[in-house]
């Protein structure tokens, strides 16, 4: 299983909860439920206050890692678990792909307005995705139906993921942070069965 | 039990109000006990549409403050027999709505009615939530242009998620009806068809209602466009009814007029 990393940049603790705030907000369905680890980077932070407003969030804060001692004693005394960096680095540099759960599989057409995301597995969406709706997911996206809305697969960094979809008419398409809007889609791709992905850094459309 | 159906669109002025008082009408002149209640609390128009705005004396809020009981504010059509309408209040704001206010009454109304109609305002905010909310069936008005289309997909995403059927695991069932439909425009290119409008809704369509001055001239008149005679949008109306009644019949005014120099002088 893979932990998702809350790591901060600054010693202030206003500043790590509006960061926090902004960034659930962004797409709270994303967050909802997610166990997080809190990496301190050395930085003294009111840990139970962090923590307090993760949970408000819908985040769960499972454990810190990188504390000093201090910090240290200040977590146990919440609740949170003590890491040490290694276990971090150990968690990072192993593949994700082994364990991934059965991908999520959405019959009803996603409307506009709605947002949906397949936390660390593929989504395939059997329905129209419309205009003004937002399909996640860290592994790769099928869509047996026209997509569009945006769609933006690997989510967690997979550069391997893809997007497929039956009419590619969408108003954004992005693998692993790499995107492209409706305006850079070349019009030989429009309405097409299409499939984007990255090729080299770059984000690639074919048609099928 | 009474059957809950909304008539939503997310956009203003695209013939929610028209569609609730024709297909009210339209279902009690089949025989069954209609009531119809305006939601746009603070901006009520069904009354008007409906011929009955003289005879409001309590509303629907004052049935849910319970300072009136439900026999007093529902008004009795005059021209249609089985036909009840209950206002919305002019002077409150959305605030006086309240779900467990609502409820009880659409429970009352239950009791003694076979189709219950909400008349949503346009939006997505609390009246029109709570307009939608306990529905069995929703009509989803459109025109045939982008954003009332991409309104109208807003509105089918909440009716899927957040009504009490999809909290309760079951789904609201969904029509379509397209309005302000003109063939001429369509064939021309300067509106939707009703192919694009079905492609990018994918739901089932139940009538579409062609663009007509008689609409307007049956709101100024009070009454409701599906009980005047020798009019296309009455027509297509009461062909909308009887198919949400069961019956099939097939779409008609789709295709444009032909109407050439000589037709149009001699008034063919």
């Amino acid at each position: 299983m893979s932990l998702t990393v809350l790591r901060l940049n600054t010693p202030d603790t206003d500043r790590v909860i509006a960061g926090i705030e902004a960034e659930v907000a962004r797409a709270p369905k994303l967050f909802s439920g997610l166990p997080v680890l809190i990496d301190l980077n050395r930085h003294r932070v009111d840990i139970a206050q962090v923590a307090d407003i993760a949970r408000n969030q819908g985040l769960v804060p499972v454990a810190v890692v990188d504390a000093d001692d201090d910090s240290a004693a200040s977590a146990r005394a919440c609740g949170l678990g003590v890491l040490q960096q290694a276990a971090l680095d150990s968690q990072a540099s192993r593949p994700r792909s082994d364990e991934r759960p059965a991908a999520r599989i959405v019959d009803q057409p996603v409307r506009s307005g709605q947002q949906l995301y397949a936390r660390g597995t593929d989504l395939i969406i059997r329905a129209p995705v419309s205009a003004g709706a937002e399909v996640l997911a860290d592994g790769s996206i099928h869509i047996y139906g026209p997509l569009r809305g945006r769609a933006l697969a690997g989510c967690r960094g997979d550069e391997t993921a893809r997007i497929f979809c039956q009419s590619l008419e969408a108003e954004l398409v992005a693998v692993a942070g790499n995107y492209l809007v409706a305006d850079d889609i070349a019009s030989e791709h429009r309405s097409q069965p299409s499939m984007v992905r990255l090729v080299d850094e770059t984000l690639t459309i074919e048609n099928l | 039990m009474a059957k809950i159906i909304v008539v939503t669109s997310g956009k203003g002025g695209v013939g929610k109000t028209t569609t609730s008082a024709s297909f009210a009408t339209g279902l009690a002149q089949a025989g069954h006990k209609t009531v119809v209640i305006d939601f746009d609390v603070g901006l009520r128009n069904l009354d008007l549409i409906m011929g009955v705005e003289r005879r409001v004396v309590f509303d629907f809020i004052n049935v849910i403050a319970q300072e009136a009981t439900l026999k007093q504010a529902l008004i009795r059509d005059k021209r249609v027999e089985n036909l009840y309408i209950l206002a919305a209040s002019q002077t409150r704001d959305k605030d006086a709505l309240t779900e467990a206010g609502v409820a009880r009454v659409i429970d009352e109304l239950s009791k003694d009615f076979d189709y219950i109609v909400c008349d949503s305002p346009a939006g997505i905010e609390k009246g029109a939530l709570l307009a939608m909310h306990f529905a069995d069936e929703a009509l989803v008005v459109t025109n045939p242009e982008v954003s009332s289309v991409r309104d109208s997909d807003r509105v089918l995403g909440i009716l899927s998620s957040k009504t009490q059927r999809a909290k309760t695991g079951e789904s609201v069932k969904e029509h379509l009806v397209i309005t302000r439909y003109d063939a001429n425009r369509v064939a021309r290119g300067e509106m939707l068809s009703v192919e694009d409008v079905k492609d990018i809704l994918a739901i089932p369509l139940l009538g579409v209602i062609p663009e007509s001055r008689d609409v307007l001239n049956a709101s100024n008149q009070g009454a409701p466009v599906i009980s005047m005679p020798e009019v296309q949008a009455a027509e297509a109306y009461k062909d909308l009814v009887a198919r949400f009644l069961g019956e099939e019949r097939t779409h008609r005014f789709l295709d444009p007029s032909s109407k050439g120099f000589l037709n149009r002088l001699f008034g063919g």
